[in-house]
């Protein structure tokens, strides 16, 4: 195992994060079995209010997940330098086999606690909190999923051994392995940019359609439009658009644009991709929410707002990534 | 046409199933009509209190309905009774539950942060009801710093800030000599002729004899034992 | 709807200057806790890049002999043999050894040097030219009371006691390696230990491509079985390895120093006094929901650990930076037996901020939750009567 500040800040973070949560997730079950809106005991009375401490730890959760994130991909980048044969913060993932999981968790969890985050506040606008059980049950799945994260950290960091021979973005997204990762690097650009552009564009018109039509077929189609952008981003940072930003026609990695180096754009890259798909998901869920009287209100007032978001987070997203495609110096189709 | 407020076999009891178990409120039927100034007299202990802070969604009633503008309030999560207080409803306490170490102006803005105001706005409305209250020259003072008479209009005042409907004094002059019960006596008619709706709970014959009471209830062990339209 | 929240966290900062002494306690004792996590990550920080940056310097790949799985002196001519594989420059025979002072209970470096020494920096005087002379680390001068001019007693392998005049100092400003390190002339220094003339203690080569490093090594291996090549990359593992694990040890026993700090903090915070009880209801009363009033605490914990924060990370700043780390070296006296006190060079490294923000800030946070939710249910009832 390393002994890391880092690692020290992870670890102590999520078991702080998930003790919480534990407790969050008592005051769930509570909440669930004893729920009734029709009374006006006292006792209903201080379930109302301890609905508020369940709210504030999820929030204070999430706030924890998204940095967490981040320092999870810092510290992977601080000590990729034990690793004789890494370079970069994947080659420190590639030392066992539970560092891509542990992302893999964390980007899970970010989705999951920003939606329960969502549908708490909109349920909190509606006088009968419809969603009352499918959130407390839905407390109930985070909980261990934010357990999981802190177990496989664990796994991660104390199954690192610095003397390891990792391979790093160049062998591990070469075309020979047979890696997830190297299938991702090693996708045909031109099919790989065909396929991200057009289905980055049609999330484009659904999202125009939605914000124009009050059809549910729209958000439907969005919600899976927004899923399947998600992940064909992901692999298309990987296949090419990692190598536009560095200019360089073998370096894949997904973090290093996170650096000064390449003047922090990945950060708006990342925002704006997580935002567009966070938003695009909301409107097809919230959809059969709208048979909700008290809900159908809510959605219909902020939807729009929701929609832009995600309009704009994705927008944000495509202008970087297509800038040095269609005016950088590098060029990948021709070689 | 409906009442403003009307209140139907309101029950409140504190500490229910436990041995200290109190009723304070039984079976109140309450009506006020738009722009009257209601009395609620009785002596200590009879639910005056209870019945003020049922009816400004302080809390939730054991039983019974409370309707505001029509709506029933009663069964209102806590989370939407703060708003109704914060718009529909003025309070000014027994004690003027100023916060002693803020300025006047700060104390008078307070209403004001949970709302979605601007900032200009919040400091318009501040100027001009400190300017109606004679407190302009006072506004950057602390509370602690200030007269009887003072804190009271600054109490009113935050009171105000929000353009309540409806204005909920308990006690109002208990704190007060004769001469500042007059002043106050004089802002409230001065309020009902802008249109609120007063009510009032006060053992201070002064008050309730006063002829801006439109109508008179009389409490007793937490019942309404009589009312008369004056 | 900005503005208002706004106004939330001015009233927040408002009502915290009100409560000075309260917060006060609180501020003192979360800034001494950074200051005392911050020291110790800067301070590794710096160690880190101090040693990385003298390996800078190192022999691209030093050759040791293994004798029954112990390092042994390495004979001269394997010195040729190495130097005759392609891709390899200079090949230098090494001389150095530890001397134990068991009345100072110290240990130094004892290291050869041979006359065509290379230019030295932040180095005055002169290096040792006859047998009689001797060059020391700022830690050594420190150690005995003695300056440039002055000498030094040594007691060699024989066990007699001889005199050395100092003719040159490492500056104390120079870096790690130099400290506890003593120069005599080679020929001395055989002498002094007993040494054959026919070996050395290692062999520093010279490799023209750094990529060749490894492939050089294994090379080494298969035509000399019998010795150790050890590259420089390997060495900067192993340092960065040993860093990571220091202040990691040492953070740990500090985390638990930070969890009393969040019982304290508990403790304050749960303790809300009539005061402000009464504060919340009154805000409660005129229109604030339980949000709000979350809103408000969460303000007040945030410019509570923020500055803290500051406060805290600049005194360790100023602690390790510009007075030497001198609160923490008897802590870390064990790292290596004479601890350098030569002027770390500042640095600011976002990671090392962000941990350590993450580090202090996630759990006070997190202390607060509980209590200020507590207050934030406060019943708008209560101030009614009182
Ligand atoms: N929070 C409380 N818990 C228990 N009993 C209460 C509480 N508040 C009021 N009471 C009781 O309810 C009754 C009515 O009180 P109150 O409404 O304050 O009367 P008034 O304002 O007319 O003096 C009293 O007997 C009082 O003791
Ligand atoms: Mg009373």
């Amino acid at each position: 195992m390393i002994l890391n500040p880092g690692i020290l800040a992870l670890l102590f973070g999520s078991t702080i994060a998930f003790v919480m949560l534990l407790y969050a997730a008592g005051l769930g079950v509570k909440i669930l079995s004893r729920w009734d809106p029709q009374s006006s005991s006292e006792e209903q009375l201080l379930l109302e209010r301890k609905t508020y401490l369940v709210s504030t730890i999820v929030n204070f959760a999430f706030g924890f997940e998204i940095l967490s994130g981040l320092l999870f991909i810092y510290t992977v980048e601080d000590i990729h330098r034990l690793f004789i044969g890494a370079m970069c913060a994947t080659g420190a993932l590639n030392a066992n086999q539970i560092g891509w999981l542990a992302l893999l968790i964390k980007i899970i969890l970010f989705f999951a606690a920003a939606l329960w985050v969502h549908f708490n506040r909109l349920d909190q606008r509606a006088e009968d909190t419809p969603l009352v059980r499918p959130k407390y049950l839905g407390l109930l799945l985070l909980t261990p999923l934010v357990g999981l994260d802190l177990f496989l950290q664990y796994s991660y960091f104390t199954g690192l051994q610095p003397e390891i021979i990792t391979s790093c973005c160049g062998s591990l997204f070469s075309l020979g392995n047979d890696s997830v990762a190297s299938e991702l690097a090693g996708l045909p650009a031109k099919p790989t940019m065909l396929a991200f552009f057009l289905i980055a564009g049609s999330c484009l018109i659904i999202q125009t359609l939605c914000l124009a039509s009050k059809k549910a077929i729209f958000r439907y189609l969005l919600f899976v439009n927004a899923l399947a952008l998600f992940f064909i981003s992901m692999a298309s940072i990987v296949s090419f658009i990692s190598l536009y930003i560095y200019q360089m026609p073998t370096h894949h990695c997904p973090f290093d644009m996170l650096q000064q180096n390449y003047a922090f754009v990945g950060y708006p890259i990342y925002i704006g991709l997580f935002t567009g798909t966070l938003f695009g998901l909301i409107p097809g869920l919230s959809q059969p929410l709208k048979k909700i009287a008290s809900l159908k209100r809510e959605i219909d007032k902020y939807e729009r707002r929701w929609l832009l978001l995600s309009f704009f987070g994705i927008v944000i997203f495509l202008l970087i990534v297509a800038w040095p495609i269609l005016f950088g110096p590098f060029i990948l189709l021709g070689y | 046409m409906a009442a403003l407020i009307q209140t139907e076999a309101l029950c409140k009891i504190y500490n229910r199933q436990r041995p200290d178990e109190v009723q304070a409120l039984s079976e109140i039927d309450f009506t006020i009509e738009q722009g009257e100034v209601a009395v609620l007299k009785g002596p200590s202990g009879s639910g005056k209190t209870s019945l003020l802070s049922l009816i400004g969604g302080m809390t939730r009633p054991t039983s019974g309905s409370i309707l505001l503008s029509g709506n029933d309030i009663a069964k209102l999560p806590e989370r939407f009774l703060a708003g109704i207080r914060r718009k529909s409803f003025g309070f000014i306490f027994q004690q003027f539950n100023l916060l002693r170490d803020l300025s006047v102006r700060d104390n008078i803005l307070l209403p004001l942060y949970p709302t979605e105001l601007k900032t200009a706005e919040m400091q318009k409305r501040a100027g001009e009801i400190l300017e109606s209250l004679d407190l302009a020259s006072k506004q950057k003072m602390k509370v602690r710093q200030l007269s009887g008479g003072e804190q009271q209009r600054a109490a009113i005042a935050r009171a105000l800030i929000n353009r309540p409907q409806i204005i909920i004094a308990d006690e109002p002059s208990a704190h007060l000599d004769s001469k500042l019960t007059e002043e106050l006596l004089a802002i409230l008619t001065r309020l009902k002729t802008e249109g609120k709706t007063i009510i009032i709970a006060t053992h201070d014959p002064s008050i309730y004899q006063h002829e801006l009471i439109d109508r008179s209830y009389l409490m007793h062990d937490g019942s309404l034992v009589e009312a008369e339209q004056l | 709807m900005i503005s208002g929240k706004l106004k939330i966290l001015e009233h927040a900062l408002l009502s915290m200057g009100r409560r000075k002494q309260k917060n006060f306690a609180i501020i003192a004792v979360y800034t001494l806790t950074v200051a005392t996590l911050a020291s110790i990550l800067f301070l590794t920080q710096s160690l880190r890049t101090e040693a990385r940056n003298v390996l800078l310097d190192a022999p691209d790949l030093v050759v040791q002999r293994l004798a029954a799985g112990r390092h042994d002196l390495i004979p001269n001519h394997y010195a040729e043999k190495i130097g005759q594989l392609p891709g390899v420059g200079n090949v230098t025979p090494r001389i150095w050894g530890y001397y134990y002072d068991s009345l100072k209970k110290v240990n130094f470096t004892l290291m050869g040097i041979g006359p065509k020494e290379r230019d030295l920096q932040l180095f005055s005087g002169e290096l040792p030219k006859t047998a009689k002379q001797c060059a020391l680390g700022n830690g050594i001068a420190k150690a005995y009371g003695v300056e440039l001019g002055d000498s030094l007693v040594l007691v060699d392998s024989q066990n007699r006691t001889l005199l050395y005049e100092i003719t040159g100092l490492f500056d104390h400003q120079s870096n790690l390696l130099t400290n506890d390190l003593i120069l005599l002339t080679e020929p001395e220094l055989r002498r002094f230990f007993n040494l054959p003339a026919d070996r050395a203690t290692d062999l520093a080569v010279q490799v023209y491509n750094q990529r060749e490093i490894a492939t050089l090594a294994k090379k080494i291996k298969y035509e000399l079985p019998d010795t150790r090549p050890v590259g420089k990359t390997e060495i900067l593992h192993t340092y960065d390895t040993v860093f990571n694990w220091r202040s990691g040890i040492m953070l740990t026993v500090f985390v638990s120093a930070l969890i009393a700090f969040c019982i304290l903090a508990w403790d304050k915070a749960t303790g809300i006094s009539a005061e402000e009880k009464r504060e919340i209801g009154i805000l409660k009363a005129i229109g604030w929901d339980t949000t709000d009033v979350l809103m408000l605490k969460f303000w007040e914990g945030l410019a509570v650990s923020l500055s803290s924060f500051l406060l805290g990370s600049s005194i360790a700043y100023l602690h390790i930076y510009f007075y030497g780390a001198s609160v923490l070296t008897p802590v870390i006296q064990g790292w290596s037996v004479l601890f350098p006190e030569f002027q770390l060079t500042p640095a600011i490294d976002l990671y090392q901020i962000f941990v350590l923000a993450i580090l202090t800030i996630v759990p006070y946070i997190a202390c607060t939750v509980i209590p200020s939710w507590k207050s934030a249910i406060t019943d708008p009832d209560s101030v009614m009567r009182s």
